[in-house]
């Protein structure tokens, strides 16, 4: 066989010739995804980065049936499937899928997500969160993490950038007590691989937060996003934890290293490493590192 | 569904109906870095394959691994992801 | 068969015949009868349907357009501000042509709040690209819904309807209506054949985005066959009639209107009260015609020429007010007559919002001012109030 005889299969997953960034995290993740999930699903997708990269009319990157509905609504849309799906009898062969980055998840979307999940409908929903509005060019959203720099949270004479933590979404999906939640990382591929795989296998409502770095919107060379990722997770400021019907059952242990390894290389925090103020902040983004290893036991 | 109904009533304009038909947009000249493949290195552990965003590395033999130049965008990824360091970037010329 | 049932109790009769796999329900004064009807109905397996407890309007909505899109008829009725909460899903879906039935039920805008029936909520939406029905009384509420599933699902239509029916005034009186068999409705509406639907087996893409260089055709698509729907919309009422032997009109549906000097154009349920008036003022000797315009999207423009250009004078009654412009139907009205071999001046009446119910002295005061020469007013106003402030 030569490289000539090479054909993609059509009918799955995530193909190439999609607009993504060069070294997008979120084009990683979502290949992953729908290279588990084969092609028995549906997908409803919500407007953002994904969407947009993935589906120029006419050119879909989509292998399997896939609907783009708004921002706001992919919970929703989602349950519609899945719904139509159960009456139709054909829920146990066709997994629902929901993909949204953390704009429409954490934002926008809350409602409907808080509603999809209260309901337990039988959909595994992606957040895709590369912690802002990168899709229309950066802007702040709920997951954006405190210090970084985004174009609505601007370092300035009078700020530091982002001054509210992130919004704890995973906690907030497991109070619903849905059959399963986690949070992964594109960097740790083999522990989202296995995420997603439960997720799938899981009947019942279920949430995975994929962290996704983004070379543009952070401000890193494109082939740091493994890197990035890792070094998110070493810190202990991205958890990787896992919630069965609303109660944490295992955590990614950790060997922690200083948040300034992780914030240094990205310009999205590079204002933290100008002067005795920025050192203050960095010390209240080490605390939130550290409040999340002790939360969670993610020390040896 | 009949195919009379098909040919009489096309979907409306603005839904895709081919699955993949990203494929005919050609992202390969946006990159200029390249990943060249080392297999004396490589395990099959399949990484590379999975981690690539455009999905453009395929194996035609187990553990010979390479990209498909029409699609990949020189990021990089694979090279960082390879537990082994098999591959490493180097700059395109044309 | 024949019932005395409550308006809301017969949209979710007509409902359940039409056999939705999807019901999204979130509930909302005046509509709630409804949802509450059809919420027992498939609790007791009258109804086999996925019943969805949606957390906001806008989620309903969404419901209705991914069950659809996964090939199940669907069904959701809203009002007022549930209505203006689903307003963007509402363009989205007639953009991706998915055809449903949502009951449009008829009732004012906050500020301030009301719960009482006007026609601001569903006109406010007349350009989302849903057809819209009005309807005069609960037996043409029931029918339009059966008939309003079969000219969704027409290939040549593929749009989503809407049903108006004027809260509390429709939804909330008893009435007597013909209540069809299954076997009667089966025979008229067959299952949901989808044209495209999300299918492991036959993947689409829906809702991909469109550059500047195919939006423009796309939306043209859409009004092509909007218009076109038209000649749908009379086709279904006419194999409405042979099928269940009634008639309430296709888009248009004219009384008295042949030889009548001067005729009253409105949507929904104030057409009962101005047939009795009409009626008492031609023992007056008055020559005046009711002309009811049931289908307000498409908007009819042939078949209201050919019913008004011979009348002297022509009244519209609109309950709503475009602020700022004019009244929404009378400036439709007056646009269809536009450079007409004959153009009989067009009154505009803002009448009956919030509630306030057009009686025969409203009607009376309307007529009195018309002749007066007066174009476009508020009419039934309670002046006191307004030279309290």
């Amino acid at each position: 066989m030569t490289a000539a005889d090479f054909k993609y299969e059509t009918s799955r997953g995530f193909l190439p010739g999609h607009r993504a960034c060069a070294g997008c995290g979120q084009a990683a993740a979502v290949r992953i995804v729908m290279e588990v999930a084969g092609p028995n699903v549906v997908a409803a997708n919500a407007t953002g980065c994904l969407e947009v990269f993935s589906t120029p009319y006419p050119e879909s990157a989509w292998g399997v049936p896939w609907v783009h509905s708004l921002f706001e609504n992919a919970p929703a849309v989602a349950s519609g499937l899945e719904a139509a799906l159960k009456r139709q009898g054909k829920l146990d062969d066709v997994r629902v899928l929901a993909f949204g980055g953390d704009g429409a998840t954490l934002d926008i979307g809350f409602g409907a997500l808080s509603g999809m999940f209260e309901r337990n409908h039988d959909v595994a929903y992606f957040c895709m969160d590369n912690e802002a509005y990168m899709n229309t060019g950066v802007q702040r959203s709920g997951s954006t993490p405190f210090g970084a720099s985004t174009t609505t949270s601007p370092p300035g004479r009078r700020s530091f950038g982002e001054d509210r933590p992130k919004k704890d979404l995973p906690a907030i999906a497991a109070a619903h007590g849905i059959p399963y939640v986690a949070t992964a990382s594109i960097s740790i591929f083999a522990d989202l691989r296995r995420k997603v795989k439960k997720a799938l296998e899981t009947r019942g409502a279920k949430y995975l937060q994929v962290h996704v770095p983004c070379p543009p919107g952070w401000g890193y060379d494109e082939k740091l996003s493994i890197e990035i990722g890792k070094l998110a997770v070493d810190c202990g400021l991205y958890p990787l934890v896992e919630w069965e019907n609303g109660e944490v059952v295992r955590v990614r242990k950790i060997k922690p290293i200083p948040v300034e390894d992780y914030l240094k290389p990205q310009r999205r925090f590079r204002h933290l490493f100008r002067g005795e103020d920025g050192k203050a902040q960095i010390a209240k983004i080490q605390e939130l590192a550290d409040a999340n290893i002790k939360k969670y036991g993610l020390v040896e | 569904m009949t195919a009379t109904r098909k040919q009489r009533r096309k979907p409306p304009l603005g839904i895709v109906t081919r699955p993949g038909s990203s494929l005919c947009n050609k992202t390969g000249p946006w990159g200029i870095m390249r990943p060249v493949f080392d297999w004396s290195k490589c395990t099959g552990c399949n990484t590379c394959e999975s981690i690539c965003p455009e999905g453009c590395i395929r194996h035609l033999e187990k553990k010979q691994y390479e990209a498909d130049f029409q699609y990949c965008k020189g990021c990089g990824m694979c090279a960082a992801a390879c537990p082994f360091d098999a591959i490493t970037m180097e700059e395109e010329h044309r | 068969m024949r019932k005395m049932i409550e308006g809301s109790r017969a949209v979710a009769e007509a409902v359940g015949l039409c056999r939705p796999g999807v019901i999204s329900a979130y509930p909302i004064t005046p509509q709630t009868h409804i949802v509450e009807e059809l919420s027992q109905m498939v609790a007791d397996g009258d109804v086999e349907a996925e019943y969805v407890r949606v957390e906001s309007e806008h989620s309903a909505a969404s419901v209705c357009l991914g069950a659809v899109a996964a090939g199940s008829r669907a069904y959701s009725a809203t009002t007022s501000q549930g209505l203006m909460l689903m307003a963007e899903v509402l363009f989205n879906i007639a953009g991706m042509r998915l055809p449903m039935v949502i009951t449009g039920v008829n009732r004012a805008l906050s500020a301030p709040l009301s719960i009482w029936n006007d026609h601001q909520d569903t006109l406010a939406v007349r350009d989302s690209g849903w057809l819209q029905l009005y309807a005069e009384d609960n037996q043409e509420v029931l029918d339009m819904h059966i008939q309003a599933y079969k000219i969704s699902e027409d290939d040549r239509v593929l749009l989503p309807v809407m049903v108006c029916m004027d809260g509390f005034i429709l939804t909330h009186t008893y009435e007597t209506v013909d209540v069809p068999s299954q076997e009667q409705v089966d025979a008229f509406l067959p299952p949901y054949d989808p044209l495209y639907k999300l299918d492991p087996d036959d993947p689409y893409t829906l809702g991909a985005f469109a550059g500047p260089e195919i939006y423009e055709e796309v939306r043209y698509e859409i009004q092509r066959d909007a218009i076109a729907a038209k000649e749908v919309v009379k086709e279904v009422a006419r194999d409405f009639q042979s099928a269940f032997g009634r008639w309430m009109g296709d888009v248009v549906d004219p009384y008295r209107c042949d030889d009548a000097h001067t005729i009253y154009v409105a949507m929904g349920s104030v057409i009962g009260t101005l047939k009795d008036w009409a009626d008492m003022r031609r023992e007056q000797g008055e020559k005046i015609g009711v002309l009811k315009l049931r289908c307000f999207r498409p908007f009819p423009i042939e078949e209201i020429r050919s019913a008004l250009s011979h009348a002297e004078r022509v009244v519209v009654l609109e309950k709503a007010v475009s602020v700022g412009g004019c009244g929404i139907l009378p400036a439709e009205i007056r646009a269809a007559l536009y450079r007409q071999p004959h153009t009989p001046p067009v009154h505009a009446a803002i009448t009956g919002l919030g509630g306030r119910d057009i009686t025969l002295q409203t009607l009376d005061e309307i007529e009195t001012r018309a002749q007066a020469g007066e174009t476009d007013f508020f009419a039934g106003l309670r002046r006191e109030l307004l030279e309290a402030t």
